[in-house]
């Protein structure tokens, strides 16, 4: 087993349990803290599936982006349908025999790589050019999007530039799976691309990224409008009353 | 025009989204509170020693209580879509007045003490060591907030910057660093009943003297009852309606629509505050103490229902907050919601065909409406979303001939605040609340030159008095902002009020 295969195989162990324990502790965090007061922005839903309906155009839609700011919603979606598509197109790394749909998007999993890359262009341009948004922005706002650009880049490249053995790496991350590993192939753009990838998973759970899970706890988003129909108490306010 | 000492801007045909340009806002924080107002609202008399320390500590608790607070200081990914949504920034182009600016201020002491790239790379993430000018620099920033929610609807995480001030103050008042408006106010409702201090004999007066006027002008026995055990109703209202203009024109409203439903009604003494600033200092115990005032005064004068008059925050606390701080009312009328807006009372009755009104009344006026922003976005009447929007329409359109809409980026949810919310209807934030009417007052200037509007109603004591103040520095007339149900109070004819032809009559006769 090369030095190469060792380094990345425990990579991308580490990188994965800081994902999913760093996520896990923060949703915990936000699951208890508790939400003491109705402040749904209203108008918002009275019922229960209106407030599903309402995350879920917000998750796939982006609509209160799509209110405040138009250029910046058309790019996040030109990058996030995008990414969507890649890794859903990434999901045969993962698998032995490859279910159809994502046999199906392998093509269209192509160009959203390109949309992915225009739309980070599109918001980091942005935040270059528009004098609001160049004063909030801190270097990590700017870094971000580069390793994000740079993750695009490398892919594509491998695609269209110089060729890798995509069955190696499928057999090197089955293998990191079933804990019977195997090479990964010693390709320059491969090792910066899987090398950012792990930089991204470890990052998550400390940066802005935790906009993904935090989204579905915002109580402006996530709460029903029923405060006088129902009564809403929060553990700790319910004991001032004793 | 009324005179500043600052420049007010000056209108142009649209709203413009000025340039950013730092601190020029930096030189305005409102008066500090004096120890006894401090004490009264139960904070530390002045800046404690360890404020440092405390300061961390009151953050840390405000967190771990608050959801909100903790997923919006991570959730923003500094997109920019909040920037330009701010009236305070509109009016000022200061980027610490944009939502995610004023965010930021906190945030950045978040990221400093509260997470690891922050403790260990601050400068990459923008994180910043918390000194006494960042205390300053709250104080300032968080009192240009009128909590007014506008940037929360564009928002794709739904960060609500009025959550983030809210707890800004707390998290200030807990180290003894309060502001006087606030504090002081809160104190006197605690102690007398209402904002304004009046005790219960100067009510009677006002009550006895608005029961004359309207029996003068129509002849019928209007009652204003105060303290009145084993009413129906308990109204719950703005104590600016017992006296200033134009909202003591919108309680007599109430109180004919009241004696034209037939219902029994009354004012009460200890809850003759609808507002509850307790919510502007993110306090959830005196916002609780305040709100437990409206369940003592029903509980002791037995009433049915509890009925709130036109006030803004208040019906956001009211609506949104008064089951939970005060609740449950199972001891009330279970028909009714509680508790009821003014506008749904009437609303109510003119679709049940039980109020006479003649539009005609207000016919020298061309009316458009001013959707306040907690009842716009904090809020709901009726039973379907956005009947708060529809409601108050309809009460007006029900009570005049003439009325106009203005522009729709600036109504509904998108609603620009009056500039004066949130703690704001102070002096000493003057040039801030100038400012920040620019919006609102850029739309108003539109209808008036376009569709001939020449009064603009609302449903908030807040905006009231501060546009009172406001639309003279634009070049308009105080007078010209008026209450909803002045509206109605106009229109209204009551059953065996006399009219201009028994008036004819009567004249006829004497001669
Ligand atoms: S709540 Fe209103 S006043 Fe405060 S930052 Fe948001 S838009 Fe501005
Ligand atoms: S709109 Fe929301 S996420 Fe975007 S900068 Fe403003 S607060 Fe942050």
């Amino acid at each position: 087993m090369s030095f190469l295969t060792i380094v990345f195989a425990l990579l991308f162990y580490a990188a994965t349990a800081i994902l999913v324990i760093g996520i896990g502790y923060r949703i915990s965090t936000y699951a208890k803290a508790p939400a003491p007061l109705k402040i749904p922005t209203t108008p918002a839903p009275t019922t229960k599936p209106g407030v599903v309906l309402r995350l879920f155009r917000e998750v796939v839609f982006f609509e209160s982006l799509f209110k405040g700011s138009k250029w910046t919603w058309l790019f996040s979606m030109l990058f996030h349908a995008g990414l969507a598509l890649v890794l859903l197109r990434h999901v045969r790394y993962f698998q032995h025999d490859v279910w159809l749909p994502i046999q199906l998007i392998q093509p269209f999993g192509i160009y959203a790589g390109f949309a992915l890359a225009l739309g980070l262009i599109g918001l980091f341009m942005r935040r270059i050019l528009v004098d609001r948004v160049r004063y909030i922005s801190a270097p990590s706002d700017y870094l971000m999007l580069i390793l994000l650009f740079l993750i695009g880049l490398s892919g594509l490249a491998m695609k269209f530039v110089v060729h890798t053995d995509v069955i190696a790496v499928k057999d090197f991350f089955l293998g990191l799976m079933t804990f019977s590993w195997s090479p990964l192939p010693a390709d320059f753009l491969l090792i910066v691309h899987l090398l950012l990838v792990a930089i991204l998973m470890i990052i998550f759970p400390f940066s802005k990224l935790l906009h993904a899970p935090g989204i579905f706890f915002s109580p402006s988003r996530n709460q029903v409008d029923d405060s006088r129909e129902k009564r809403h108490i929060a553990p700790w306010a319910k004991q001032l009353e004793e | 025009m009324a005179k500043a000492d600052f420049e007010v801007p000056e209108l142009k045909k649209h709203i413009e989204v000025p340039r950013v340009e730092e601190g020029t806002m930096a030189h305005l924080s409102p008066y500090v509170a004096k120890p006894d107002h401090q004490n009264g609202v139960g904070y530390p008399e002045e800046l404690v020693e360890n404020w440092h320390e405390k300061t961390l500590q009151a953050m840390d608790d405000v967190r771990k209580k608050y959801r909100s607070f903790q997923v919006y200081l991570d959730a923003c990914v500094k997109c920019g879509s909040c920037t330009d949504k701010c009236h305070y920034f509109l009016g000022t182009g200061d980027p610490k007045n944009m939502p995610v600016g004023r965010q930021d201020l906190l945030r950045k002491v978040y990221r400093r003490y509260f997470t690891l790239p922050g403790k260990y790379f601050p400068k990459l993430v923008g994180a910043e060591d918390l000194t006494r000018e960042t205390l300053d620099d709250w104080y300032s920033y968080y009192h240009q907030c009128s909590q007014c929610r506008r940037c929360s609807v564009f928002c794709p995480y739904g960060i609500d910057t009025a959550e983030i001030s809210m707890a800004a103050r707390e998290i200030l008042d807990r180290v003894g660093y309060g502001q006087k408006y606030c504090n002081e106010i809160i104190a006197k409702v605690h102690k007398i009943g209402n904002n304004l201090g009046l005790p219960g004999p100067a009510l009677l007066d006002t009550l006895e003297g608005l029961e004359e006027d309207v029996f003068d002008e129509t002849g019928v026995e209007v009652k204003f009852p105060l303290d009145q055990e084993g009413a129906d109703i308990l109204l719950v209202t703005p104590s600016a309606d017992f006296f200033a203009e134009p909202h003591v024109d919108g309680l007599m409203g109430y109180g004919k629509v009241f004696h034209e439903a037939g219902v029994s009604w009354t004012l009460s003494t200890t809850a003759s505050e609808a507002a509850n600033f307790g919510m502007f200092i993110g306090s959830y115990e005196n916002m609780r103490r305040i709100s437990l005032r409206v369940r003592q005064a029903a509980k002791e004068l037995g009433v049915k229902r509890i009925v709130f008059g036109e006030c803004g925050h208040a019906w956001r606390v009211a609506y949104s907050f008064l089951n939970t701080l005060a609740g449950p009312f199972d001891f009330l009328d279970p028909k009714y919601p509680v508790p009821q807006h003014i506008c749904e009372f009437t609303y109510d009755l003119i679709r049940k065909g039980k109020l006479n009104l003649d539009k005609s009344a207000n016919d020298e006026m061309v009316l458009t409406f001013h959707d306040s922003c907690n009842v716009a976005r904090a809020s709901r009447m009726g039973d379907q979303p956005g009947g708060q929007f529809t409601i108050p329409r309809e009460v007006i359109k029900a009570s005049c001939n003439h009325y106009v809409d203005m522009h729709h980026d600036t109504i509904h949810e998108k609603t620009f605040c009056c500039g004066g919310g949130g703690g704001l209807l102070t002096d000493d934030l003057m040039e801030i609340r100038v400012k920040g009417a620019k919006p609102r007052m850029t739309a108003l200037q539109n209808v008036i030159q376009e569709n001939g509007v020449t009064h603009m109603a609302a449903i908030c004591a807040i905006c009231k008095s501060q546009f009172s103040k406001m639309l003279p520095f634009y070049g308009m007339e105080m007078d010209q902002i008026v209450s909803v149900h002045q509206l109605v109070s106009n229109a209204i004819i009551l059953t065996g009020q006399k009219t201009d032809e028994d008036a004819e009559e009567n004249a006829t006769e004497e001669a």
